[in-house]
């Protein structure tokens, strides 16, 4: 385990998020008590759950490498099967599949090995250019390009983009804790933006955003999350990150909106598809891609943010 | 042909590896989802379910508890799983099959019965045969001439899908999809073997329909 060599700045956020979740707790189970009327049920659901996925992330993030880096990959893997189970697919792409599947260790592998140049291009090139061979070979032309793509696309958002959290923690860095830091910064503002637009959203909201993709969605709830998740960069950076303060509220614009994309782009493949929820893996809050959608998106945007400034 | 009673051991070993080996793996590989009503702890008992993959026994054992799981008996085809000897003793040891004669017996039925009146619980696939991937076939009439003679055993409808994507009929290659399993009301023989039979179907019928399937050609 790597927490001793924790920097007081996880330390704080640890703590944060662990006084967050202790009083939003505490807070929904009395009014559970008070108002009953209010059938809070599912948002409780939704906070215990949120327990134990910050409990699996904050370990995760103090493990060894190969550990923390497996657990991203099996986020990943579980993310795509939950992708690869929800649109319509053909029996003639059964081994495409499963050479989709196979990608997702080796794109870990390289991020392991420190081979950004194929982290970057594996599932672009490599991955695109074979699976869709092996489809040609097959010989099943009727559907052909609608398979090809949506198998591609899902490589994409779940193993190439969710993949960019994992290099944070390899890159080239004198102290042991820089990346690990800068991923927890990611993935704890990128989260908390989540909650706070919905938040927003409930306490405020008027103004539809985007009513054909996501009618809950409001311009309300989105700039209160843009309004939070700044201040939050703002004052979490010195501790967690390399940034100076203008960078460090482009960094929370960037996560801000970015999540906000993630979101909406998610929302469209479920309205697409006709259903609600992913699936019902994380009780309150449905599947894993519900969970994850907004990360899509920061990860990668602030991923190549930093590298472009700092390594 | 009396019906084959576990060995001891057997049974133990079955029980270590459903929990520590077939359960986790299932669990990481196959991300089972299920809804519905709860699956049979005592026998006697029937579980139905609809069939299309090896993955649905292997589905099923590891969905059990502890108590169903020491009961649970695979209803299965003699001339495939007793075909060569090592097969037939894990099937018939470790999976715990009991085999049924599918053509040229008077009473393929006979060791069912016997195990039903033993306070076991069969696990019964009515289409006979696994089948086109995911596509379900009329069942057969067996389910319902058993029953006639167990008028209070419950009888439990399951429906499983995605198994048959992951692995199905003469595919080699294994691929992780989702499985589904959607468990309905348990009911028992009504007057006429027929009737269940159509009951079964029908209530198969209407939890296809509350789920999400997404196309698969």
């Amino acid at each position: 385990m790597l927490f001793k060599l924790w920097t007081p700045g996880i330390w704080h956020l640890v703590l944060g998020i662990g006084a967050l979740l202790v009083v939003s707790t505490l807070v929904v189970t009395v009014l559970q008590k008070w108002k009953p009327q209010w059938n809070l049920r599912e948002v409780a659901l939704r906070i215990y759950a949120w327990w134990i996925m910050a409990f699996v992330f904050v370990l995760a993030v103090g493990a060894p490498l190969w550990a923390a880096l497996t657990f991203v990959c099996f986020v990943s893997f579980v993310a795509l099967r939950e992708y690869i189970s929800l649109i319509p697919t053909r029996k003639a792409d059964r081994f495409a599949l499963l050479m989709a599947f196979i990608a997702v260790p080796l794109q870990y592998f390289w991020v392991w090995r420190q081979w950004y140049g194929m982290f970057i291009i594996f599932i672009p090139v490599h991955a695109f250019l074979f699976i869709h061979l092996k489809m040609v070979l097959e010989g099943e032309t009727k559907g052909f390009l609608q398979a090809a793509s949506s198998i591609q696309w899902g490589l994409m958002i779940t193993v190439f983009s969710l993949s960019h959290m994992a290099y944070f923690m390899v890159l080239p860095q004198n102290e042991p804790m820089v990346g690990r830091s800068l991923l927890l910064f990611l993935v704890f503002l990128t989260q908390i933006n989540d909650v706070a637009q919905f938040c927003f959203g409930k306490a405020f909201g008027k103004t539809p955003i985007l009513p054909k993709v996501s009618p809950k969605k409001t311009v309300e709830g989105f700039l209160g999350g843009v309004l939070t998740t700044v201040s939050l960069a703002y004052f979490l950076a010195p501790g967690l990150t390399p940034f100076q303060p203008l960078q460090a509220i482009a960094a929370g614009l960037i996560i801000s909106v970015g999540g906000f994309f993630g979101d909406v782009t998610m929302s469209a493949v479920k309205r697409d598809l006709g259903i609600k929820d992913a699936s019902n893996l994380i009780p309150g809050h449905g599947g894993i891609l519900d969970r994850i959608d907004s990360l899509t998106y920061t990860a990668p945007f602030l991923f190549h943010f930093t590298r472009y400034l700092y390594f | 042909m009396a019906l084959h009673q576990p060995n001891p051991f057997a049974w133990w070993l079955r029980k270590v590896l459903v929990r520590w080996l077939v359960r986790p793996l299932v669990w990481i590989v196959l991300g089972p989802s299920r809804v519905g009503a709860g699956l049979p702890e005592t026998g006697p008992a029937v579980i139905v379910a609809n069939h299309n993959s090896h993955l649905d026994t292997v589905m099923m054992l590891s969905l059990l508890t502890r108590s169903g799981l020491k009961r649970l008996r695979p209803v299965a085809a003699a001339d495939y799983f007793l075909r060569n000897r090592i097969l037939a003793w894990f099937s018939l040891n470790i999976v715990g099959i009991i085999p049924i004669q599918r053509a040229g017996s008077s009473d393929p039925l006979a060791d069912c019965r016997e195990a039903l009146e033993k306070g076991w619980i069969l696990l019964f696939f009515p289409e006979g045969t696994r089948g086109e991937p995911e596509q379900r076939t009329r069942f057969k009439s067996g389910i319902g001439r058993l029953m006639q003679h167990f008028v209070n055993v419950p009888v439990v409808p399951v429906l499983l899908h995605g198994l048959g994507k992951s692995l199905p009929k003469g595919e080699r290659v294994f691929v992780p999809f989702r499985s589904q399993i959607a468990v309905g009301q348990a009911m028992t023989f009504n007057q006429k073997g027929e009737t269940l039979t159509q009951a079964l179907e029908q209530e198969l019928d209407s939890l296809t329909a509350q789920l999400y399937l997404p196309q698969w050609d």
